[in-house]
């Protein structure tokens, strides 16, 4: 509860934080501070610099741009839960917002600092992987996008360079007549996700033209269930199509699986084609 | 003015400042010149200490001191159990306040460092070197206990600290003539306390007047006085213990840690305040825990599920040492209520204490009694299974029938009054019961899984006589006293030893003086919690504080009534016996225009311009009480849940509660006490429990693994009550602070398990999370 002693910067702009990094090694981004700040008060972390990003207003908020919307990385889970902009162009993005741990994280928290602290157990990363989303970044060397489903590497850990700083998200819009949905085994405690399973269903012609399924909480970054979509393209998205396709789950959980006194890792293994299938029901009930 | 504020729900007096952060706790008291202590920790379980190093701390930035168990060794006496279980063969081994040999617990105190500021001791303790020899680590009670478990004392074999039997009737032969047995072994997990403030120290060591003064957050000023004495070796006199705010405490604030004891000794050695703040980590690890049973139970009954005997086998957790009242929790607060309110004509028990490598275990909200109601509800439903009969059925064909003045039970206890079918009835008819089970078997055909779970229960408060405080080894007496201090202007002081810490007791204190004498409610201030202000008494603790400091409020007010009737006729010039009171005038018999009120008696009292010959000046008067037998209240709940067959995920639909805490002062306090309490056994059942791993380390170290209850996960409690007065207490109260936290375990448990019984699920370990119970169903499908 008591952090180590630290030297703390307030970058102006993006350019200014991109420098700080770079002049200080170890330093650490400080945004919203609700995963960074409880570590360094159990002093499971201690970086000996801050850089805090937080008054950069460039990074906030979400705007439309061609084909989707851009969401500034400082932007709150509670903005994204209560944007009219996300909720038109990708709700399924509002309805996970809206599920971040309880009202004083959602009003605090980032969805740049949830990515990038690359917690599998967080919901925006599964469903931002299951949106197709791009992470947009500045650093020394420029800029450059990174693809949501290549940007936690490992659990905790993240693409980003050392003298890197996420600055927005480009989210492409959910095509017209898909439905989408996140559901979400949150732990009683910390309400991170046990099991989260997101889900866009696209419907041509009362078939499945398309399906993106992710889920999180089950291995150390979040898996996107490429059997499950196969299985889902072309079928009738009627209940017997979705358990098939839920049930195929299981072929897509091959990396290294996440387990604790909670909840094992055969146990999430099971909760996914349970809540895959839940997140199928009701993205299929809200396409067409 | 209205005496009718006795028994109505007028909001509580404490509440605005603390729900507006104006309450002043331990921690927001600052004295000029305060150094702050940390304290390092053990992180092992269990470890011989071969060397301390703490030179490298000593120069840190701020640093002014730091000490280690060489420092304590000699100058502190070791932590005091003071409750000492006569005939149990008890052991209380060596507990310092500072490791010097050897650590017990993640979080055993190694060394202290005081500085400036609280962030330069912490910065500090990384400069200490403390080397360890790691030994093996035993954390189930029961697998300590055995034949070749790591030992953590030495003279305690099979690390067992204490042997109670219980016994009566015949049980052996109970079991030997039952045509029905039932059995199963129950685990009641670990509970972390989690008052929402941690514990904190500040001492103020006065050289010059060899005065030690400290705050602290307990809940019992004058027992930590006292052992306060017992540590430092500072006179009694000469202690000051002040609990400000309390934050909670549900039991966690009873016992006197190691922590104030190094804070005083900083004090005393540096003769500057020093002050310590628990954090929450630290709380996880070091404050004392709850539960950690395992009970080992069967019960015989008749083939139309009349119960014959009751048999148990406990292990009950101590942790690494006997915390200050730990002995008397599993055994005189448990197993002495083995009967509940049924008629169980054979029992007996055996409860083994048992050090483990955990944080020490205390009372918790309930205290013993929880882990009886708990065996004894699964018992029962257990039976009821059996034979075939609904659990209501099988509860109400047991329960002693209603009593008002005395029943004994096997267990050798008179419990005072009670009405245990009417709570039963009354909850059954408030819950719908028919309905109920009418709607589960449709919900059954459908192929869902829902579950009623009833349960009865009765329990010990009131703590109390201090006679039998004494036979049970108590090393104190439960009595409570009280001073009512008029002044000219007719308002009141209350002064009492009592120390409520969040349970309303500044208003219903309030509204026994308003109700006896007539003045207004806010004519009346209480004080509380600080030794030197308040006369003495033994606690806020086991729902005792209205039953028995309410009682010494009550008798003295009536000895202010008879020296104000005595007053009052003096100056009417009347005699005593033709005056009258009514709602707070005193009045020539028949002549209501001849009065004077309680405020005219205050003046003239204060004055004594005019007191008759012998009287003396002033209106004030003390009362001790100790009570002639403990209260029991009793009641009924009823859950209804619903399990996810496909998750394990149990929704709590309804609770519905009827509790009979005797007359009630403030409804409205009544049914927050259910509330809370309700509440926190729930958590058990479903979500709580801490987690030790193999090597002693504490998995559910914070809130983002130990899973309180939440608001968004509870239904709305459906709270009512009977009343069936206490015969044995002046006002019939009998106390509420635990009711909900007895109950609501084993009910929410029997309908999680009624729910789960078409499956073929027959026993889960609590808590109920989603996993075990999933597995449970997954097992019970494959065959079991």
């Amino acid at each position: 509860m008591f952090p180590a002693q630290i030297t703390y910067h307030r970058a102006g702009s993006v350019a200014e934080a991109v420098q700080l990094l770079s002049s200080n090694e170890g330093a650490k981004l400080l945004a919203g501070g609700h995963s960074l700040l409880p570590l360094m008060k159990l002093r499971l972390a201690a970086p000996a610099v801050l850089v805090d990003i937080g008054r950069i207003e460039a990074l906030k908020g979400v705007s439309a741009s061609g084909g989707g919307i851009t969401i500034g990385a400082l932007t709150t889970h509670a903005e994204i839960a209560s944007s009219d902009l996300v909720k038109q162009h990708a709700p399924v993005l509002a309805e996970a917002a809206a599920l971040v741990g309880d009202p004083a994280v959602r009003n605090r928290g980032t969805i740049g600092g949830s990515v990038s602290h690359a917690d599998p157990a967080s919901d925006q990363p599964t469903v931002l992987t299951a949106l197709g989303a791009t992470f947009n970044v500045t650093g020394q060397g420029g800029d450059r996008s990174i693809a949501a489903g290549d940007f936690a590497t490992g659990l905790l850990e993240n693409a980003l360079e050392e003298n890197e700083v996420l600055t927005s998200i480009s989210v492409p819009s959910v095509p017209s007549g898909a439905g989408s949905a996140y559901v979400k085994f949150p732990h009683p405690a910390s309400r991170y996700a046990v099991v989260g399973a997101a889900a866009v269903v696209a419907v041509s012609g009362g078939t499945c033209s398309s399906a993106s399924v992710v889920v999180g909480g089950v291995e150390t970054t979040p898996a996107r269930a490429s059997s499950v979509e196969a299985a889902l393209a072309g079928s009738d998205l009627g209940d017997a199509a979705l358990d098939a396709a839920a049930a195929a789950v299981g072929g897509d959980l091959n990396g290294d699986p996440m387990g604790d006194v909670f909840a094992s890792a055969e146990y999430r293994r099971a909760m996914a084609a349970v809540y895959v299938r839940r997140a199928l029901g009701a993205a299929a009930s809200r396409a067409g | 003015m209205t005496t009718r504020i006795f028994g109505s729900g007028i909001r509580r007096r404490e509440d605005p400042r603390l729900i507006t952060g104006r309450a002043s706790y331990t921690d927001d008291i600052k004295l000029p010149g305060t150094l702050h202590a940390a304290i390092l920790r053990s992180p092992y379980a269990h470890a011989n200490i071969k060397a301390v190093d703490a030179s490298g701390a000593a120069g840190q930035p701020g640093v002014v001191a730091v000490y280690t168990g060489e420092d304590t060794d000699g100058v502190l006496n070791g932590l005091p159990c003071a409750w000492l279980i006569p005939g149990s063969d008890l052991k209380t081994p060596a507990h310092p306040a500072i490791a010097k040999d050897k650590v017990r617990y993640v979080g055993d105190a190694v060394a202290v460092v005081v500085a400036e500021s609280r962030y330069q001791a912490e910065d500090a303790l990384e400069h200490i070197a403390v080397d360890y020899e790691p030994l093996d680590v035993v954390v189930s009670p029961k697998a300590a206990a055995q034949d070749g478990a790591p030992q953590l004392h030495e003279d305690v074999p099979n690390n067992i600290a204490f042997t109670w039997a219980l016994a009566g009737g015949d049980t052996d032969a109970a079991f030997a003539d039952a045509a029905v047995t039932v059995s199963d072994t129950i685990t009641l997990p670990r509970l972390i306390a989690n008052p929402m403030e941690p514990r904190s120290a500040l001492a103020q060591w006065s050289a010059a007047s060899g005065e030690l003064t400290l705050w602290n957050t307990t809940q019992n000023p004058h027992i930590a006085r006292f052992v306060t004495c017992v540590v430092t070796g500072v006179p009694e006199h000469k202690i000051r213990v002040i609990a400000p705010e309390v934050g909670g405490g549900f039991g966690s604030k009873i016992p006197f840690y190691a922590d104030e004891a190094i804070t005083a000794f900083c004090s005393m050695k540096l003769g500057v305040p020093v002050k310590w703040t628990e954090t929450r980590s630290e709380n996880y690890l070091i404050t004392t825990q709850g539960r950690d049973h395992i009970e080992e139970v069967e019960m015989a009954a008749t083939s139309d599920g009349v119960i014959t005997g009751l048999r148990t086998t406990v292990y009950a957790g101590m942790g690494g040492y006997l915390s200050t009242a730990a002995p008397g929790v599993p055994t005189i607060l448990h197993g002495l209520m083995y009967s509940g309110p049924y008629n169980i004509p054979n029992i007996s028990g055996t409860v083994y204490g048992v050090f483990n490598n955990g944080a020490p275990v205390d009372a918790y909200r309930g205290a013993g009694r929880p882990e009886a109601t708990m065996l004894l509800e699964r018992m029962v439903d257990l039976v009821a299974a059996a034979v075939g009969q609904d659990p209501a059925e099988v509860r109400r064909k047991n329960l002693i029938p209603k009593f008002e003045n005395g029943h004994d039970v096997a267990t050798g206890i008179t419990y005072d009054s009670g009405d245990y079918e009417s709570a039963l009835d009354s909850c059954l008819s408030a819950a719908g019961y028919e309905a109920l089970r009418a709607e589960q078997a449709q919900a059954r055909a459908e192929g869902r899984c829902v579950g009623v779970g009833v349960s009865s229960y009765v329990e010990i408060c009131g703590l109390g006589p201090s006679q039998v405080a004494g036979a049970v080894g108590f090393q104190g007496g439960l009595w409570e006293s009280a001073i009512i201090r008029f002044y000219p202007t007719g308002k009141a002081n209350v002064m009492v030893g009592s120390s409520p810490h969040g349970q309303g007791e500044e208003t219903t204190f309030a509204q026994i003086v308003a109700g006896e004498l007539g003045v207004d409610v806010d004519d009346v201030e209480v004080i509380h919690g600080d030794t030197d202000t308040t006369p003495m008494g033994w606690g806020t603790y086991g729902s005792r504080t209205t039953a028995v400091s309410g009682a010494a409020i009550t008798v003295a007010a009536r000895k202010i009534k008879e020296k104000s009737r005595a007053l009052a006729a003096h100056l009417l010039e009347a005699a005593p016996e033709d005056i009258e009171y009514e709602d707070g005038r005193f009045y020539v018999r028949g002549s209501p225009d001849q009065h004077k009120t309680i405020q005219d008696i205050a003046l003239m009292a204060n004055v004594a311009w005019n007191m008759p010959e012998g009287m003396e000046p002033g209106l004030e008067a003390s009362a001790f009480y100790d009570p002639p037998n403990f209260t029991y209240p009793f009641g009924a709940h009823v859950a209804v849940v619903e399990v996810d067959p496909e998750t394990g995920h149990i929704d709590l639909q309804r609770y519905v509660a009827v509790d009979d805490c005797g007359v009630q002062i403030n409804p409205m306090i009544v049914e927050g006490q259910v509330h809370g309490g309700v509440v926190q056994g729930v958590g058990p059942a479903l979500w709580e429990g801490a987690v030790y791993d193999d090597d002693g380390q504490l998995v559910t170290g914070s809130m983002l693994d130990y899973a309180l209850p939440r608001a968004d996960l509870l239904p709305d409690i459906e709270v009512s009550s009977n009343s069936t007065p206490s015969p044995h207490h002046p006002l019939g109260v009998k106390g509420i602070g635990e009711a909900g936290t007895i109950a609501s375990t084993p009910t929410v448990y029997n309908a999680v398990m009624d729910a789960l019984r078409p499956l073929g699920v027959t026993r889960v370990d609590m808590p109920l999370t989603p996993e075990k119970v999933w597995r449970a169903i997954n097992d019970a499908r494959n065959g079991g």
